[in-house]
């Protein structure tokens, strides 16, 4: 590493010389604002918020897109540098709705965040847009382009990380907007609503739908029996929300703050991802018995199953025709517990706590219905549980530990793994050992599928057999992976495929703030959470023995063919002629 | 609408990522009504696999490129100084006066379309105009209505 002596704000400091201006000075504890700057995005120098005065320099230069060098002298705080920043976010503030208070972002909005580290009482400068029409057309996201400020933070989310190109910024100078294509609506675009957008956006331009008040409402009736499931992925995630560092974990205080909050059952999605091994790896032993269409591709991940059915339609008969954790859980709800329990199914709510925003659509999908009803009723993203918690005023670091319900609410350490990328693989590989050998699995961990590279592949000794297995996540892995099926390259048995980076614990309904460094910390609790688990197999969980025993029967059979497997749609027809 | 086979205007091996700009400019050109479709859009997204609104991005941020279909004709005014100062104002107004629209506005028989431009490096002819690819320049009233008719009666034979 080499590195460069410069001069930040008359103190000389030596620092690495492949950093930015604004990363030397975070290195020594100056934080220069930025709203277009994102750490696990390209540098765009958008927004010249993050403006300094370099000696020699006749302008003040972008921070962000200038690498320091040998000498250089840079002011931050230079009253031409205040000055300027200044007038920079009073012209942003000039066209941005002063609607703070009923923002669904208040609080947690860069821009509010920036106006009040800079001391700004008043703005100068006159609106000069009119009102745009906001884009809620989707069940999923709402685009409110009059808090837009242009920082194009979502069309580096969307056509790099995500490479699906859905928003982009057209026009010009002050008429400039990011939209898709001819202002379209993201019903009309084949969007797959991963909201990566939404966590990329330092403002309220672009949301999850707030489904939190219809919550409130089935709570509320008397007449509405409501169970609620929680994702893998919240339970490392949702104690942000209330300060707590990233990848705390949370599992038994979430659980009591869902009982508290006035849920009758609080069950866990766990179960169901355990029951989703059952099922899918079931389903792979029969193609690979059977001669049917392998690789055979993960079905777990809604942004995924929708980018697939836009942009590879061709490839849908890899994908396992098995549905997500939620929407199992949401089929046996309202069968297996409704007899169970002896509450009608019709009187049955059920609400999901999901860390994704995909999940909205997918709940919403006409073929979802399969108990009779539609299965799963309300989908909640981990930002909408910690508002719930927020507004039931409960202190979530004082809560006591509590225990889900039975008889969907016992998990096993495989389970918790569909939160991280590579998770549903491993908890696949536990149980399809066992089955196929007969023999204990000794080392539960398959080390080669962990970690954060976009793809990966293991090979694994199945009963004297090689199969080759792999990895992806984020949508960009999953688009090159496609490619390689296609191309004959890789020659795989199983792919799992998560449409957002890290997997789900990355998902565009996690905590705002989500970065690289954070999704990582949220995997390793994800590892705790499964080393610290008495049961880390699927098929050894009790409630999932039972399920079978009682009302499934078996694995593939006909009711497990009714209510836990589905069909998918070509959706080709929005992105080509 | 817009052109219906892109790969009569553009060689498929002309086809890449970085000629963007070139391609809908082609299009744009060989559309009879001077822009380019969102059809054409589509069309060129999947030919160059990139999404639609990569395509509508550069389309929509050049002025030179149209999304709306124009006139047959693309009459453009320099607003330049040089021929701002030899009586520009005279001419646009004569041809105002003539086809019954102003600058961004098309004719009702949809014949020609009026744009205001920069500059169209002929400042030593100002005052001048460009209709499609033809500069004309040291223009007076009298001749600006002349080359207006001139073209009228063309397309009345075609």
């Amino acid at each position: 590493m080499q590195t460069v002596q410069i001069n930040l704000n008359g103190r000389d400091v030596v620092v690495n010389e492949d950093l930015s201006i604004l990363e030397a000075a975070k290195a020594n504890g100056i934080r220069i604002p930025s709203l277009c700057n994102h750490t696990d995005q390209d540098v765009k120098a958008n927004c010249r918020v993050c403006v300094v005065e370099v000696e020699g320099v006749r302008n003040l230069v972008a921070s962000c897109s200038t690498k320091v060098a040998e000498g250089m002298k840079i002011r931050t705080d230079s009253p031409r540098v205040r000055s300027a920043v200044r007038t920079v976010v009073e012209l942003i503030l000039a066209d941005h709705p002063q609607e703070c208070l009923t923002c669904i972002r208040n609080g947690t909005c860069e821009l509010q965040e920036l106006s009040q580290r800079l001391g700004i009482s008043n703005v100068r400068g006159r609106k000069r847009h009119d009102k745009l029409p906001i884009d809620d057309s989707t069940n999923v996201l709402v685009r409110d382009p009059n808090k837009c400020i242009k920082c194009g933070r979502c069309v580096e989310a969307c056509n790099n990380i995500q490479q699906v190109g859905i928003l982009f910024t057209h026009y010009r100078s002050t008429d400039v907007q990011i939209t898709p294509e001819y202002g379209k609506s993201l019903s009309e675009v084949a969007c797959v609503l991963c909201g990566q957008c939404v966590l990329a956006c330092p403002v309220g331009a672009i949301y999850e739908k707030d489904n939190t008040a219809e919550v409130w409402d089935v709570i509320g009736d008397p007449k509405k029996h409501v169970v609620v499931q929680v994702a893998p992925a919240v339970r490392v995630s949702i104690a942000e929300e209330f300060g707590m560092p990233p990848g705390s974990i949370s599992t038994l205080k979430m659980f009591s703050a869902l009982r508290m909050l006035g849920f009758d059952r609080v069950f866990d999605t766990n179960f169901s991802a355990d029951l989703t091994i059952m099922e899918e790896g079931n389903e792979l032993l029969h193609r690979i018995q059977n001669g049917g269409v392998l690789p055979m591709i993960t079905s777990c991940s809604p942004g995924w199953i929708k980018y697939i059915e836009h942009y590879y339609p061709e490839m849908l008969p890899h994908v396992s025709s098995c549905k997500s954790p939620q929407q199992m859980f949401g089929a046996v709800a309202k069968t297996y517990y409704a007899e169970k329990s002896g509450v009608p199914a019709e009187d049955i709510c059920v609400v999901s706590i999901m860390p994704c925003t995909a999940k909205k659509y997918e709940a919403a999908r006409p073929e979802m219905n399969d108990s009779g009803f539609q299965d799963v009723d309300i989908v909640l993203t981990t930002r909408e549980f910690g508002r719930m918690i927020k507004q039931a005023g409960i202190e979530f670091d004082d809560l006591p530990d509590s225990e889900p319900d039975s008889p969907l609410g016992k998990s096993t350490g495989a389970a918790a793994l569909f939160g991280a990328t590579g998770g549903v693989m491993e908890a696949a590989l536990r149980t399809v050992y066992e089955v196929v050998t007969g023999e204990t699995l000794e080392k539960m961990e398959f080390e080669d599928v962990r970690g954060f590279e976009g793809i990966k592949s293991a090979s694994v000794n199945l009963a004297g057999q090689n199969v080759n297995v792999a990895v992806s996540h984020g949508l960009s892995n999953a688009k090159q992976m496609m490619e390689m099926i296609k191309s004959g390259e890789g020659d795989y048995t199983f792919i799992e495929v998560m449409c957002c980076p890290g997997g789900c614990i990355g998902g565009g309904g996690q905590p705002y703030g989500t970065t690289t460094d954070i999704r990582k910390k949220r995997i390793e609790s994800i590892y705790e959470v499964d080393r610290n688990m008495p049961i880390r197999k699927s098929h050894e969980n009790p409630e999932i023995k039972e399920i079978y025993e009682y009302f499934l029967i078996a694995p593939l059979g006909e009711k497990s063919h009714k209510l836990l497997h589905t069909k998918y749609t070509d959706r080709k027809n929005l992105t080509a002629k | 609408m817009g052109i219906t086979n892109i790969y009569n205007i553009i060689e498929p091996k002309d086809m890449n990522k970085n000629a963007l700009l070139q391609i809908l400019l082609s299009v744009q050109d060989a559309d009879p009504r001077n822009y380019v479709s969102e059809e054409n859009i589509n069309q060129i997204a999947q030919m160059l696999n990139v999404s639609r609104s990569r395509v509508y991005t550069t389309a929509s941020f050049y002025s030179e490129i149209s999304l709306k279909p124009r006139g047959f004709h693309l009459i453009r005014v320099c607003s330049n100084a040089p021929c701002e100062n030899d009586g520009k104002a005279e001419i646009l107004k004569t041809i105002e006066k003539t086809l019954g629209i102003t600058i961004g506005e098309t004719t009702k028989d949809e014949f020609f379309t009026l744009e205001s431009v920069n500059c169209l490096g002929a400042c030593y002819m100002s005052p001048a105009i460009k209709i499609d690819d033809q500069v004309y320049g040291n223009l007076t009233p009298k001749e600006t209505i002349g080359i207006l008719k001139n073209i009228m009666e063309a397309d009345k034979h075609e």
